[in-house]
């Protein structure tokens, strides 16, 4: 399998707007939100990018999709560095790379019915007649489980279901046929029964469409159930990468193996002592010297104040960013 | 369990309903539970299956067009359906004490955590002494981890789940009979989510707390409850243990909800999917209200409504698979 996308070395900050005495000091605070993140997806690939909020795994969808432009490193997809597109080769990209977010509601035009939604990408990109469009977009909702495609096609979003409208999300991320698509919690707003629906719905058009994904969750569970690979993020960085059996085997890293314990299991017999990590998540504004996990990890030294530690291989594709063994 | 201690809340054929333009929205359908003294009981269920109406009614805090059309709430023995509203604000916080799901829209950002606190204290015992009340605050922060220089401090200044910690000491520095927690991780992160859990457990200790818990988060409820009650379209579907349901679910509902969770603790290859939508609370099916969406629908599940009966110890369900018909 070749790469399909590759970030190298991806940094982004976001400068704060500053105060007048700012203005005349050389260095502005900002939030570091990405920190040097290098990962790569192979083609046909389920990645998740796991981690709490603040660690930066969405900053980091987007700047694969350059919805965001990186403050230094770049992307590239098909080896071909995107950070450099021209208007006309960005939008070919974008016909080929696509994202859910989280909230279907938000997502969706309330003044457009679903066929005009799933339609728009079809026209924004100028693929095929107003009767081909209207043929694709119709079998692609039978495929994501819109039915009857004919009924649901005048539709608007407040006469849907939860459910339903992330499928419409989904139907207009694909319709222009891209093999790569990054999904920002996709499951974040759903109801229970409504969640497993639409994770049985993204493995099932991976295999029929042969697509490539970014999955980005807090929740391990669901990483487990649809992700080949897991890099763990935390606080801007990637702490660790594993093949799935791997990392829920044998998770390195302190910070994965914190997030496993915190976990909760639907099985009250379960129940056990987690030894969490004290506090939270601190500032990505002045993060932490060193190990950004050290304040919070049981296991700190203090070797792991002085420098960042590289991510070093432990296994067979299994890469972990802590000293200790 | 109820054999074993004394009951402190008893819920009896509990209705609630909504009249709205189209019709009357049936929230909550002859609704039945006790809570033992102590006692931690789970509400499970998806979006607008009735549980948090459920809870607001009972601290009478359902907002109108909601309103209760049948039944009793009795906190050790007192109807709470029957109370002034001056009997009411005594109740409230100091026999049941909620949480709701979002900590920053709960807290005033112009007070300070110690105000928030002074302020709870105050309207329930004028008389005690600011030094007293301080006292009782600062003992409060200590139980909940807290450091003491957060007394000072606004709800901008802390994190999410400092936010949330500060709430639950609020709700408890009356030492309330029942707390009540609606949500309380749904915007929390696992890790702080799992410290709320521990926290809780510590706090049932403390204060000999009765707890019930409303929630869709299958998990969040397998750590915390020793009875779980499941509800659907705005009934109780399944009540028994916290072992009982998870392990010998009886209604099809309860066992759907269960095997559509993503488990971290297996190796799942495929997920049960649950079809369908909930139920139209406005005209509900006739019969069972899961019936359109059960795997095992017989022809009685489309006529006649199954009663929530217990079909082994300290087990109830309501299902025709378990109830005489025909």
């Amino acid at each position: 399998m070749g790469t399909l996308v590759a970030a190298i070395d991806l940094v982004k900050d976001f400068p704060l707007r500053g105060s007048l005495f700012d203005a005349f000091s050389s260095h502005r605070a900002a939030v570091h939100a990405v920190d040097r993140v290098s990962l790569t997806l192979a083609e046909g690939e389920v990645l998740g990018l796991a981690g709490e909020s603040g660690s930066g795994k969405s900053t980091t969808g987007r700047l694969l999709l350059r919805l965001l432009e990186p403050t230094s490193g770049r992307v590239e997809y098909r080896g071909r560095d995107i950070t450099g597109l021209g208007t006309r080769e960005l939008a070919a990209f974008r016909s080929r790379a696509q994202i859910v977010f989280q909230d279907p509601n938000s997502s969706l035009s309330p003044r457009m019915s679903v066929g005009q939604a799933i339609t728009h990408p079809l026209q924004i990109h100028g693929i095929g007649t107003a009767a081909e469009q209207r043929a694709s977009v119709l079998e692609l909702m039978e495929k994501v489980g819109l039915s009857p495609a004919q009924f649901l096609y005048r539709k608007y979003p407040h006469q849907l279901s939860g459910g339903q409208s992330q499928r419409v999300v989904i139907a207009r991320a694909l319709i222009t046929r891209p093999d790569f698509l990054v999904a920002d919690e996709p499951l974040a707003m759903a109801d229970v029964s409504v969640r497993a629906l639409i994770l049985q719905l993204m493995r099932q058009l991976k295999e029929d469409m042969g697509l490539t994904y970014l999955f980005i969750t807090h929740d391990l569970a669901t990483a487990k159930y649809l992700c080949d690979r897991i890099a763990v993020m935390y606080l801007g960085r990637i702490v660790e990468v594993a093949p799935r059996e791997e990392l829920f085997s044998r998770p390195h890293h302190p910070y994965t193996k914190a997030l496993l314990a915190a976990v909760p299991v639907p099985d009250p017999r379960a129940r056990r002592d987690k030894n969490l990590p004290r506090g939270e998540i601190p500032s990505a504004i002045h993060p932490p010297p060193g190990c950004h996990f050290h304040p919070r990890c049981p296991f700190a030294v203090a070797k792991c104040r002085e420098a960042r530690p590289p991510l070093r291989e432990i296994g067979p594709g299994h890469v972990s960013a802590c000293i200790l063994d | 369990m109820q054999s074993t201690s004394e009951t402190i809340l008893r819920v009896n054929d509990l209705t609630i309903h909504y009249p709205i333009s189209i019709g009357i929205v049936r929230a909550v359908e002859g609704v039945s539970f006790t809570l033992a003294d102590g006692e931690a009981l789970g509400l499970v269920g998806e979006s607008g299956c009735g549980k948090s109406t459920l809870g607001l009614s009972l601290l009478k805090l359902l907002r109108p067009p909601g309103r209760v059309t049948g039944g009793s709430i009795l906190y050790r023995g007192t109807d709470i359906l029957g109370l002034d509203a001056r009997s009411l604000l005594a109740m409230r916080g100091r026999s049941i004490s909620m949480i709701f799901q979002n900590p920053l829209t709960s807290l005033n950002p112009l007070f300070t955590v110690e105000r928030h606190f002074l302020e709870t204290i105050h309207y329930h015992d004028p008389s005690l002494s600011r030094g007293k009340a301080l006292a009782a605050t600062g003992k409060m922060l200590a139980t909940l981890g807290i450091e003491e220089k957060r007394l000072r401090e606004y709800p901008h200044q802390l994190s999410g789940g400092m936010r949330q910690r500060i709430m639950i000491g609020r709700a408890l520095i009356m030492n309330p009979g029942i707390l009540i927690p609606d949500e309380p991780t749904t915007s929390l992160d696992v890790i702080v989510e799992a410290g709320f859990t521990e926290l809780l457990a510590n706090l049932r200790k403390v204060y000999k707390l009765s707890i019930i818990l409303i929630t869709h988060n299958l998990g969040l409820v397998a750590e915390i409850a020793d009875r779980i009650a499941v509800m659907y379209g705005g009934k109780i579907m399944e009540i028994g243990s916290a072992q009982d349901i998870f392990a010998r679910p009886m209604h099809p509902y309860t066992q759907g909800l269960i095997d559509c969770v993503p488990n971290i603790q297996l190796d799942q290859k495929e997920l049960v999917t649950m079809p369908g939508s909930p139920p139209d609370l406005v005209s509900p099916p006739v019969g069972c209200r899961f019936a359109p969406r059960c795997p095992k629908v017989m022809p009685v599940c489309t006529e006649r409504t199954p009663r929530l009966l217990e079909h082994a110890p300290e087990h109830s369900s309501a299902c025709w698979l378990y109830e005489r018909h025909g």
